[in-house]
């Protein structure tokens, strides 16, 4: 390959616009992914992308601007979510497979049946760096500063809520509030970012630079760090991949996030895959489920 | 004497089913409590309520004015891989009081001071996975007291840990009290726990009974407290719970 057609894609504004998109995407899923992956809500990632899918297809049919009223569709799904996570009424797993799926069959079902005016079917699905305007540049970057901002500005209370919610709870932390910022910053990033990586990978974007950071690290401030520098680098190489090799930009992020973790864990010997142990849903020592086992001495 | 939380006739459940019924009960300045009941008795549901992250469905809860109540969970559903350091760690208490990362200077000399206070300052800088047992409820014990409470709930604070480790949470909870710190403990742990306590609780659902562990770990209370039937044998002043089986040979050995 010559330098021309190694350089030739830089002369295109539309991908440049799609690298600076995939970097500054990467960068945000990363930062967030380490508190999703922490937190063990992998799933709701998954689930949330999804759901706001529906919003996206449904928002032009209702004459609302398709970021508004994708952005309003994702916020009521994520508070739900959360709620739903809190009251333990149900199952958490099975209500957020209800409640989300049930909302990307609607988009499917709208798309199909009345078009789209935004982002083709197979971009949404898959994402694509085509057509990446400056106003979405303007809010990828917009959500990032803000989570950047969320994540400095509360950080001891959003780290200990990870850690411990209930203890945050009786030290006074606002674990309620914590966790509904939380999923609105998510549902945020998630709708800045879906039509680069697409609904069906936004959330390996979102956990696999989060747990390569873990394998790397045993500190979560440093975490904050190495995993949005993962998103980003991964981002950058991958949408030069979808390039190159002519495949959706959010399969080859994917693919180079996944390719990222495959090394670490070679050069690791496996040493460091125990750290990522623990990040699924831990036990509330309150609640009344986890009630201790007595065992009476008899 | 002065109580620091009181509970008042108070019933307590989830989705309809009663835990606690007409519970009355209060802790007082220096108490050093265990409540001893079997699962789903309703231990954890009253440390809900002394706590004030459960209000009762009847009666009231009420805590003295100024009165500051830590809390320390299990060990078993704390997440050991979450990358955090023991300094850390404690300093998560002070979440409330300042959001932002770094540490002040006087937060950093707070720390210190109780990590030594509780024999764990060379480990402050240890991630939480590499911690003993013993090490584990030293450091959640000191992110308890960084808050500067005045009563220490703690829920099985034994549970699944080693004869040794329950030594030593125990000596370190009785120097916590001599120093004036009030604590209520969850133990399902009668001989290797609760009967070294001064005061405990019986409870299942109601409280059965409550007195020092000669007068609450007997066969008749223990029956209402857990259901089955209990051989009760005095050895050296303490109150031991034996196996119906081995009463015979432990009466000879106690004999």
């Amino acid at each position: 390959m010559t330098w021309t057609a190694i350089l030739d894609p830089f002369h295109y504004q539309f991908f440049v616009n799609g690298l600076v998109a995939a970097i500054l995407a990467g960068a945000l899923c990363g930062l967030i992914g380490v508190f999703i992956t922490l937190r063990g809500m992998s799933y709701i990632g998954h689930g949330l992308s999804h759901a706001i899918f529906g919003g996206f297809a449904a928002a032009p049919l209702l004459g609302v601007p398709t970021i508004l009223g994708a952005g309003l569709w994702g916020l009521a799904s994520a508070l739900a979510i959360n709620g739903v996570t809190r009251s333990r009424r149900i199952g958490a797993d099975a209500a957020i497979g209800v409640v989300t799926t049930s909302s990307f069959a609607l988009g499917v079902a709208l798309l199909t049946r009345f078009g789209n005016k935004g982002p083709t079917f197979d971009a949404l699905l898959f994402g694509s760096i085509n057509g990446v305007a400056a106003g979405d540049l303007w809010l990828l970057a917009g959500a990032l500063l803000f989570a950047a901002a969320v994540f400095t500005l509360l950080y001891r209370p959003l780290l200990f809520s990870t850690f411990d919610p209930e203890v945050a709870d009786v030290s006074g932390v606002r674990v309620a509030w914590m966790d509904a910022l939380l999923m609105f910053v998510l549902s945020v990033a998630i709708l800045a970012t879906l039509s680069i990586v697409g609904v069906t990978l936004v959330a390996a974007a979102l956990v696999i630079p989060a747990v390569t950071a873990r394998m790397l690290s045993d500190s979560f401030a440093r975490m904050l760090w190495i995993s949005p520098a993962i998103g980003t680098a991964c981002g950058a190489i991958g949408t030069y991949a979808s390039w190159q090799l002519e495949i959706p930009s959010g399969t080859t992020i994917v693919l180079t996030n996944a390719a990222a973790f495959l090394v670490v864990l070679a050069l690791s010997r496996g040493r460091t895959l125990g750290r990522t142990a623990g990040l699924d849903d831990h036990t509330d020592a309150l609640s009344p489920d986890a009630a201790p086992v007595a065992v009476p001495v008899r | 004497m002065t109580a620091l939380v009181s509970i008042e006739g108070a019933t307590f459940g989830y989705s309809g089913a009663a835990v606690l019924k007409d519970v009355t009960y209060a802790v007082e300045a220096g108490a050093f409590t265990g409540i001893v009941g079997p699962s789903g008795s309703g231990k954890t549901s009253l440390l809900r309520l002394l706590l004030g992250t459960a209000k009762p469905q009847r009666g009231s809860v009420s805590r003295a004015p100024g009165v500051a109540v830590s809390y320390v969970p299990q060990l078993e559903t704390v997440n050991w891989s979450f990358p955090v350091t023991v300094a850390e760690c404690v300093l998560m208490s002070r979440a409330a009081r300042r959001a932002l990362p770094w540490a002040t200077r006087d937060e950093k000399a707070d720390v210190a001071g109780v990590l030594d206070r509780l024999g764990i300052a060379d480990l402050a800088g240890r991630h939480i996975r590499e911690l003993s047992g013993g090490q584990q409820q030293r450091m959640f014990i000191a992110r308890a007291l960084l808050r500067r409470p005045q009563l220490l709930l703690l829920d099985e604070p034994t549970s699944g840990v080693d004869v040794g480790t329950r030594h030593e949470v125990l000596h370190l909870l009785d120097d916590l009290n001599r120093d004036g710190l009030a604590i209520v403990l969850t133990t399902h742990d009668l001989n290797g726990m609760a009967a070294h306590l001064p005061h405990l609780v019986a409870l299942h659902q109601r409280i059965i009974a409550a007195g020092a562990p000669a007068d609450v770990i007997v066969p008749e209370v223990l029956e209402r407290t857990f259901g089955a039937r209990m051989e009760v044998l005095m050895h050296l002043g303490m109150p031991v719970v034996v196996d119906g089986g081995q009463v015979g040979l432990l009466r000879g050995v106690a004999g």
